[in-house]
């Protein structure tokens, strides 16, 4: 009972506080406010080049051709081989038939000498399409399927796939580093805000030691205060995050410059990203403040 | 029966200074104690080893049956809590009201409401400031600021009250008002220690009177045996 009186007490006076030293408080969150706005646009970008190179990587086809004279058993026991591999997302079926007619669809040339072919002069060969589960795997899951009985050749893109692998891992990792580094960067200069508006406030820390309270008694008000500064320096951040990501959305029709670049849908993607803003805000908040009042402390 | 017992305790600063050698004294309960001596012979090093704002080098400080000079500083606060502190600069929160300033000594006790209610409001009356409890210490004049802080130092009601030159920032009239207060406090059985360079006000309080000199007790006057012209040539 005493504790829960402790604690709402320190809640209150933490938020009067807030504005009881509004323009020092005015200063901490229009810092966090600024700074996590950065999160928020480099956390957007990072994500979304991030699901770029997802969808890329996901469209990434391994075509197994099979033999000419394959018969319906064989194509059975391929895709049930195909089947039993540890790397497979999905496998379709094209048969010959249905390539040449696609082919001949798409060009008028490739009709006109298509057209005069039987089926047995059709150099074309039934295929499964494969899908991988891991793309960085490709290569060995191309191998393995190329030792399954019927299957003649097996084409992936090697080498421009190996390529466009390890850029995008560059840059996922770059957008990782960045993201941290400016978490950090937040931080460190949320945290100095709290620390040169708290040392104004070095006398208040003082008279609370004189009348008997115990570091704990003051800490909690300061980091309450710190958690207030994170929740109230987040909000312009989260709205215009929110509302300008949706406007962002809407204004490129879900893509950017062709259909190829698809953005992240908004939901639940805002929300995400809201609440790892208002996450980061109060955590750095308590941190900054809980930092800045510690130098106070004779501990 | 003594409240605080200081035995051989030497205070040294990092600096190197020496502020108390080997200072032994006993202060009873109840009592009303000056204590005098030129700028810089240690009166203030004395007191503030007494609530632990400083920590002897050596010696033994007993304050209420808390071993003052062995308190870790993260557990100062409860001799805080036992003991009343006024300052010249009265050290009151601006931005909070005379009462909020009162109560904050009793709010990090987590008492209830009601009772700091009460406690705040016969604090209040006792120095005769329970009509300003709503105002800001700004709008105070000096005297009634300090006031607020003799309020704020007694409303948890500790047996000892420490006063490092309460009125050194007054003029003579607020000055006696202040004492008028404290003396009113010493008769409900507070002991008092009060740090002052005002003579004035200990011929006429005629109280018990430590004089230090360069760290050490160079007199020690029983009630009302203080002699101005001794303390003048002394010094």
């Amino acid at each position: 009972m005493k504790l829960l009186r402790i604690l709402s007490r320190n809640i209150r006076d933490s938020f009067k506080s807030v504005f009881r030293n509004f323009s020092l408080s005015l200063a901490s969150i229009s810092c966090i406010t600024i700074t996590l706005i950065v999160v928020s646009i480099s956390i957007i970008l990072s994500y979304n080049v991030n699901n770029f190179a997802e969808l890329v990587e996901k469209d990434v086809t391994i075509v197994s051709f099979l033999n000419v004279d394959i018969t319906e058993e064989g194509r059975q026991t391929v895709l049930a081989e195909i089947n039993k591999l540890d790397n497979i997302e999905s496998v379709t079926f094209e048969s010959k038939t249905e390539i040449a007619n696609e082919m001949m669809e798409s060009s008028e040339v490739f009709a006109n000498i298509m057209g005069s072919w039987t089926e047995n002069e059709s150099p074309i060969q039934d295929t499964f399409l494969v899908k991988v589960k891991d793309i960085e795997l490709i290569g060995e899951t191309a191998n393995q399927l190329k030792k399954i009985e019927n299957v003649q050749i097996v084409k992936y893109g090697e080498g421009m796939v190996e390529q466009l692998i390890s850029i995008f891992d560059l840059i996922r990792k770059i957008g990782i580093v960045t993201v941290a580094a400016l978490i950090i960067v937040t931080a460190f200069l949320i945290t100095n805000t709290i620390k040169i508006t708290i040392f104004s406030r070095k006398r208040e820390i003082e008279i609370m030691r004189l009348v008997g309270a115990s570091n704990l008694n003051i800490k909690i008000p300061f980091i309450f205060e710190g958690l207030f500064l994170g929740i109230i320096g987040s909000i312009i951040p989260v709205v215009a995050t929110t509302y300008g990501y949706v406007a962002l959305y809407e204004n490129f029709k879900g893509q950017l410059f062709s259909p190829f670049i698809k953005l992240i849908e908004p939901q639940p993607f805002i929300y995400y990203i809201s609440g790892a803003l208002i996450v980061i805000g109060v955590l750095v908040g308590m941190y900054g403040s809980l930092k800045a009042v510690r130098k106070h402390l004779k501990i | 029966m003594d409240i605080i017992r200081m035995t051989n305790v030497k205070k040294q600063y990092k600096t190197g200074v020496t502020a108390i050698h080997d200072l032994s004294i006993n202060f009873e309960k109840g009592d009303f104690v000056f204590i005098i001596g030129a700028t810089g012979c240690g009166k203030s090093t004395l007191i503030k080893m007494i609530y632990r704002e400083e920590k002897p080098t050596s010696g033994k400080i007993n304050v209420g049956g808390i071993d003052v000079a062995k308190l870790r500083n993260s557990k100062v606060y409860k001799i805080r809590r036992k003991i009343g502190v006024v300052f010249q600069d009265f050290k009151l929160l601006n931005k909070s009201t005379v009462y909020e300033n009162v109560a904050f000594a009793l709010d990090v006790l987590g008492l209830p409401r009601d009772e700091i209610h009460t406690k705040v409001l016969k604090a209040l009356e006792l120095v005769g400031l329970k009509h300003k409890a709503s105002s800001y210490p700004t709008q105070l004049s000096g005297g009634e600021q300090q006031r607020v802080a003799i309020a704020r130092s007694i409303v948890n009601g500790p047996k000892l009250l420490i006063c490092d030159e309460p009125t050194g920032n007054l003029d003579e009239i607020t000055s006696m008002e202040i004492m008028n207060v404290l003396e009113e406090i010493n008769k409900m059985g507070t002991t008092i220690l009060m740090v002052t360079h005002d003579t004035e006000i200990v011929n006429k309080m005629k109280k018990r009177v430590v004089l230090l000199d360069a760290g050490r007790i160079l007199k020690d006057f029983e009630k009302g045996t203080y002699n101005h012209e001794v303390v003048k040539n002394i010094k």
